[in-house]
């Protein structure tokens, strides 16, 4: 890099309350240059991005260079005036609004005009969409478009705003394969018109694919600098852990055991259809193909959520036909939502209370009334069980980590003591080092004899877990593999094709 | 957990604070209203609390749940007419106590109806709990006038008059009543599937639906309990007033919601306890009869309310910052 870097920080420290959160931290960020933050949840990232952006402030001794310029003390006005913009995960964008009126918003209303020119936000908003080669109906209601092209809104808004640096914290982490790739061709687009992008991603795949360079974290401290180029995943996620994983195929050969959970011609129109297949005991089976293939539609059939046209569902060697996820629940079927948030947990209520959710009976204690201690042994049982990380049950459950959130979502579900386990996209949103720990529950569980049907868009997930691998794409069940007999990247060609 | 213990989680964190403003408040009238501190005035504190507060109680439910029930007051009134009717069928002041009891029966019945009726159009419709509500109360209104004409009924037996002013041991009946169900609602609430799922829902219904509770039943329930909580109201409010009119009490309706959310109930659903709601209606009772004994003007008390909502507002968004703070440090 021969001009002055975009970002330029010296010694960044930040204590909150005697906890260390940044030590010393050093970070460069050339200019134009697609810069990866890596680490894993806690690491730092976030609050050095809130330290860039003028959040929050750091302690004395901090050197701050913004493109060429020596700042003394960082704002939030003073970040954006020097083209800093941040892409959070939730888009602060206006649901209610319309797409040129999100894009256009601080721009023209931020400044309080008399009234709103209409065709002053179009324009902008039109030049903002042409510069990401994105296509958007300008009047659609933004709240009715997906997550993808709200995240293209909220990029188009950065550069109304004439930002030349964007962070972007964790763009892809509810996008599809195909979104994402898209997302991944709008960065290279802005980077080639000398925007400096900043990309922190839970997914070491594409930050490999994109970034120039990556600055790892982990607890707080600088782990170093690396080039993208030549760098693996497996390095990346010892760097990021400070832990060695060498990542091996799990599989074990289970055509032995007897099938639990058999599925003949099931079909379910505009959806999926005359899938058959056979889950048997003590088996992880892996689901994968891109988001749009039936996957999520099928468990929902499997689990009662919605009722299948035609096919069979046998459980045990009976045939069962759910009216409703309650019968699914009582016959032996869990799953596992892949919109954690929303679906998986009560985010407000209690870790204690979301724990016993699904098995309110089980505390019902004399007289038809919830008994305390029972809930509070089975919630100390789940949670010794599979090692959730908790301050007290009563906590509300948004105080937990992803991967702790996770986990507590399979401790509600394995108190119903299901037969079959399924698992939907189940490390959406966790760091590296505590999908492993999911992993090996997962494993664990199978070795206990539970059917798991695992599905996955993350190819490498399911080739290293699942003893079996079923392939989905346009609603039907295209291909099987078996991980040990199939190479990691034969798999990734034939579902990302 | 400890006896201790359990009294504190069970009575939550809202608890502390209302008492120490009821204290203050009691200490303020006390130093300036010199009838404030007698027998009578918190009798009749008593007396009048008992109505607010099961109309409140029916209030705190579908809230909790995540909804609303703007049908509470005509709910009452319509239960108070059907007694009414059945006690003026039996020959009005001269009827026993056997048409009372299958009036009152009968009087559940009609706002149990009313609450299933708004229950199962929320479930199973998924509309919205203000709007089904809303038509149920225009509704009952109108049924109500049309089938008074817009008058009172009145003339009912002596007896009634234990129920809406008599007295055992010294406890008024009203405040017994108000009391055992206040304690049916809590263990409602804290002790049972539906309660618990009732909180559940108001946070989050479909993360709810899917771990495999029945949430439609729920709902139907909730709303059906909460429109018998509106009957007991009316049956009390036909004995105390020894009479019934559709528009008893109207101006109570959102009085009831002003309740509910200086006990910490939250507005969103999903939170809310039965005890720090009864210690805010303690508190607004207090408030309006120490003014009242100064000599203000009911409108005046009734503005002084409002305030006090927003002051608690205010003080609880304080107390937010300073435990973040604290946090923080």
């Amino acid at each position: 890099m021969t001009s002055a870097p975009a970002i330029h920080l010296r010694h960044i420290s930040k204590v909150f309350g005697g906890v260390k959160a940044l030590q010393d931290v050093d970070f460069d960020v050339g200019m134009g240059e697609v810069h990866c933050l890596a680490g894993e949840n806690g690491c730092g990232k976030s609050t050095l991005i809130k330290i860039i952006t003028g959040v929050y402030q750091p302690e004395p001794g901090a050197e701050i260079e913004i493109f060429g310029q020596r700042y003394a003390q960082i704002t939030p006005t003073v970040a954006r005036k020097a083209g800093i913009a941040v892409i959070w995960q939730d888009l602060a964008l206006f649901a209610e609004m319309t797409v040129a009126e999100n894009i256009a918003f601080e721009a023209v209303l931020g400044n309080r005009p008399r009234r709103v020119r209409h065709a002053e936000m179009r324009r902008d908003a039109t030049a903002a969409l042409d510069r990401l080669g994105v296509h958007l109906d300008l009047d659609a209601r933004l709240g009715t478009l997906p997550i993808a092209e709200r995240q293209m809104v909220a990029i188009a808004r950065a550069l109304v705003g004439e930002a030349r640096l964007i962070f972007m914290d964790e763009p892809t982490a509810s996008l599809t394969q195909t979104e994402t790739d898209a997302l991944l061709s709008v960065v290279r687009t802005l980077s080639a018109q000398g925007v400096t992008v900043v990309f922190v991603s839970h997914r070491l795949a594409e930050v490999l694919e994109i970034a120039n360079r990556v600055t790892v974290l982990r607890d707080g401290r600088l782990v170093g600098v690396y080039l993208a180029e030549g760098m693996t995943q497996t390095r990346l996620t010892e760097l990021m852990t400070g832990k060695t994983f060498d990542q091996h195929v799990a599989a074990q050969d289970t055509a032995a055991s007897e099938p639990v959970l058999e599925v003949q011609g099931l079909t379910r129109k505009g959806e999926f259809r005359d899938i058959s297949f056979a889950l048997r005991r003590g088996e992880v089976l892996g689901l994968t193909g891109l988001i749009g293939a039936g996957r999520t539609e099928l468990a929902h059939v499997l689990f009662g959520m919605t009722r299948p046209d035609a096919g069979t569902v046998t459980l045990d060697g009976r045939p069962v036909r759910f009216r409703s996820n309650r019968d699914a629940v009582a016959a032996g079927i869990a799953y596992v939502s892949e919109d954690r948030l929303a679906l998986g947990l009560i985010q407000p209520q209690s870790i204690s209370d979301n724990a016993v959710l699904a098995v309110l009976k089980k505390i019902t204690g004399g007289a038809g009334l919830l008994s305390d201690d029972r809930q509070e042994g089975l919630v100390a049982h789940w949670v010794r069980e599979l090692g959730v990380k908790i301050g007290k049950p009563g906590d509300a459950m948004n105080t937990l980590s992803g991967g702790n959130q996770q986990k507590l979502v399979l401790a509600k579900w394995l108190a119903t003591q299901p037969k079959v386990l399924i698992l939907d996209c189940p490390t959406v949103g966790v760091d590296v080092g505590a999908r492993a720990g999911i992993f090996r529950i997962v494993r664990d569980l199978a070795a206990q004899g539970l059917g798991i049907l695992l599905i996955s868009d993350e190819v490498t997930e399911v080739h290293f877990n699942a003893d079996r691998i079923l392939h989905m794409a346009g609603g039907r069940i295209v291909g099987e593999y078996d991980p040990r007999q199939t190479r990691v990247e034969e798999l990734e060609a034939a579902v990302y094709a | 957990m400890t006896l201790l213990q359990r009294i504190r989680t069970g009575a939550g964190p809202e608890v502390p604070g209302l008492l120490a403003f009821l204290a203050v408040v009691i200490l303020i009238f006390s130093l300036t209203a010199d009838r404030f501190l007698s027998l009578a005035n918190f009798g009749s504190i008593a007396y009048q609390l008992p109505e607010l507060g099961l109309l409140t109680l029916a209030m705190l439910i579908p809230i909790i749940s995540g909804g609303f029930n703007l049908a509470i007051i005509y709910t009452a009134n319509m239960a108070g007419l059907t007694l009414a009717w059945v006690l003026n069928q039996n020959g009005g002041p001269e009827a026993g106590v056997w048409p009372f009891v299958y009036g009152s029966v009968l009087a559940l019945g009609v706002g149990a109806t009313a609450g299933a009726v708004m229950g199962a159009v929320i479930a199973y419709i998924g509309a919205h709990p203000i709007l089904v509500s809303l038509a149920m109360m225009i509704f009952l209104r109108g049924l109500g006038e049309f089938l008074t004409r817009g008058g009172d009924i009145s003339g009912f037996p002596d007896y009634l008059a234990f129920l809406g002013h008599g007295a055992v041991f010294g406890i008024p009946v009203p405040l017994i009543l108000f009391l055992v169900c206040a304690v049916l609602w809590h263990i409602l609430l804290t002790r049972t599937r539906h309660g618990f799922a009732a909180r559940m829902i108001g946070s989050n219904l479909k993360a709810t639906a899917y771990s495999g509770v029945h949430v439609k039943r729920t709902l139907v329930l909730i709303y059906t309990l909460s429109g018998v909580m509106c009957a007991i109201a009316g049956i009390l409010m036909l004995a105390r007033f020894n009479s019934v009119r559709v528009g008893h009490g109207e101006a109570l309706l959102l009085v009831t919601v002003l309740a509910c959310f200086l006990g910490g109930v939250d507005p969103f659903g999903g939170f809310g306890r039965v005890a720090p709601v009864v210690l805010a209606l303690i508190v607004l009772q207090v408030l309006s009869s120490g003014l009242n004994l100064l000599g203000a003007n009911q409108h005046l008390s009734t503005a002084v309310w409002g305030l006090f909502l927003v002051g608690v507002m205010i003080l609880r968004w304080g107390a937010g910052k300073w435990k973040e703070r604290q946090k923080r440090e």
